[in-house]
């Protein structure tokens, strides 16, 4: 078991989401950045679906009341295990008793904390992902515990991983969208000829940038969007989907990120600047 | 086809995969392919209408006075329009199990209202624009409420979390507050059955 003796900003469950119920308006959800999520499961050498906690901004105080292997991955909140810094990317031991606690965030948004066999919760429609109202609870809470499987012994084939940093990358590579061909050549050169900075209003459902781009008269029926879906306002606000991101939406779908590039954004929060570049 | 999920909202339909690498030019004409067919060769999914009950008493149905008295209906007419049309389930999206709804009576047509309420419950029914709908779960929301439905219309611990699907449809039916509580009941101990119907039979 997993003892949260103070939570953070925000902090939930997440595998790698929720599959087959988007037509009846579940979100898919899952770990933000897949990519470091799933770095950190493979170095435990887990199954790809195995559960991870998922960290926002500041980090929580946790208690280990079981033996077993952990890996942090993702953004840096300068963890210690004991008061002791521990690294990113390497498998850690944990002992009954322990404390894994966070400091200062160096880089990136978004920190993951996998442990050996993935943490345990009823899976509700195929997943473990954590979103109300399909989960009862939308975050982890002070005093909340989650269960996993007690590891006494493990010999993990890689140890630790230097990874590429992608904290720092900010330019994200999309796709047209199916209303792509809406924009005209001003709104095109504002969309790709500029840096725009993430607005406040920016969480696992949808990031929003804060410039506008001249708006727009387009008008169209509801149509299904997805994580990474670029939607554009009359008034010309670019709003992202994200993994809890609406499955429908009536504003034009110009651009569709990446499945990478929603991991980059997922490192981002108010104030850090990114850039469209179309593949 | 394996590994895809199809949702469709009105005019499109969008196809995901996840679960492997898609070809994209051969499954583009696959596509288009079935869309060139002439109607009548593709098969036909069943489709049903669904009676969804509905309280419209003032204690639920809290902008119902105010409604009518813009609308120029008796509180009575209002629920008479609101009854007896069906409405086609267009798409399903925004939150969990919330329904697109198709085919609202000119008259019953008001805008939403100017100020959201930060707080509808769950099951409340409402009308807005061309749309009426139910929420499926508590959340903001600037639509006039007309009336409540007790029974979930999402469920994410049911086998089945949403009974209802594109293309069905949907028609309202008057409760008493009798019937409400009894059906909030009989969904609470599992052995509430939606009434059904089904279409092109």
């Amino acid at each position: 078991m997993l003892k949260v003796l103070k939570s953070g900003f925000f902090m939930t469950l997440q595998d790698m989401g929720r599959f087959g119920y988007r037509d009846r308006g579940v979100p898919v959800s899952g770990t933000m950045d897949f990519e470091a999520a799933n770095k950190a499961n493979q170095l435990l050498e887990n199954e790809s679906d195995s559960a991870v906690l998922e960290i926002t901004m500041t980090g929580p105080t946790l208690l280990f009341e079981d033996p077993s292997y952990i890996c942090l991955s993702g953004a840096f909140l300068s963890p210690t295990l004991n008061n002791e810094p521990i690294e990113n990317y390497e498998v850690v031991q944990v002992a009954k008793g322990d404390i894994l606690s966070y400091g200062r965030l160096e880089k990136g948004f978004r920190t993951y904390l996998a442990i050996k066999g993935g943490f345990k919760a009823p899976k509700i429609l195929g997943s473990r992902s954590q979103y109300h109202p399909v989960t009862p609870t939308k975050c982890l809470k002070d005093g909340s515990a989650v269960e996993y499987d007690e590891t006494l012994a493990f010999e993990p084939a890689i140890s630790g991983l230097k990874v590429e940093d992608k904290l720092g990358k900010d330019v994200l590579e999309v796709y047209k969208g199916p209303e792509f061909s809406i924009l005209s050549d001003a709104q095109l050169g504002a969309l790709f000829g500029r840096s725009f900075s993430i607005s406040e209003k920016n969480n696992r459902m949808a990031y929003q940038l804060t410039e506008l781009i001249q708006g727009h008269k387009h008008s169209m029926l509801t149509s299904g969007t997805m994580p990474g879906t670029v939607q554009f306002t009359p008034a010309g606000r670019l709003i992202i989907l994200m993994k809890d991101g609406q499955t429908t939406g009536g504003y034009p779908r110009i651009l569709q990120l990446s499945v990478e590039s929603i991991g980059l954004l997922a490192q981002k929060k108010f104030g850090d600047s990114i850039s469209f570049k179309l593949v | 086809m394996h590994g895809w999920e199809m949702s469709i909202a009105y005019n499109s339909l969008t196809m995901v995969n996840t679960l492997e690498d898609v070809d994209f030019e051969s499954i583009n004409k696959q596509i288009l392919d079935c869309h060139g067919r002439p109607k009548g060769t593709t098969a036909k999914r069943e489709r049903f209408l669904w009676k969804i009950p509905v309280c419209y008493d003032l204690e639920f149905g809290i902008d119902l006075e105010e409604v009518a008295n813009t609308l120029g209906l008796s509180q009575e007419q209002l629920i008479a329009h609101h009854t007896s049309h069906e409405y086609t389930v267009y798409g399903i999206g925004f939150l969990p199990g919330f329904m697109y709804l198709g085919g609202l009576p000119g008259q019953l047509e008001i805008p939403r209202r100017k100020e959201p309420r930060l707080h509808v419950a769950k099951g409340s029914v409402g009308l807005a624009g061309k749309q009426t709908g139910i929420y499926p779960q508590d959340s903001p929301g600037g639509w006039n409420i007309i009336g409540s439905c007790p029974t979930p219309v999402f469920n994410p611990n049911a086998d089945e979390p949403c009974f209802v699907k594109v293309g069905d449809r949907i028609q309202f039916k008057q409760i008493s507050k009798g019937e409400y509580d009894l059906h909030k009941i009989e969904a609470e101990v599992g052995i509430y059955k939606p009434e059904k119907f089904k279409l092109d039979a």
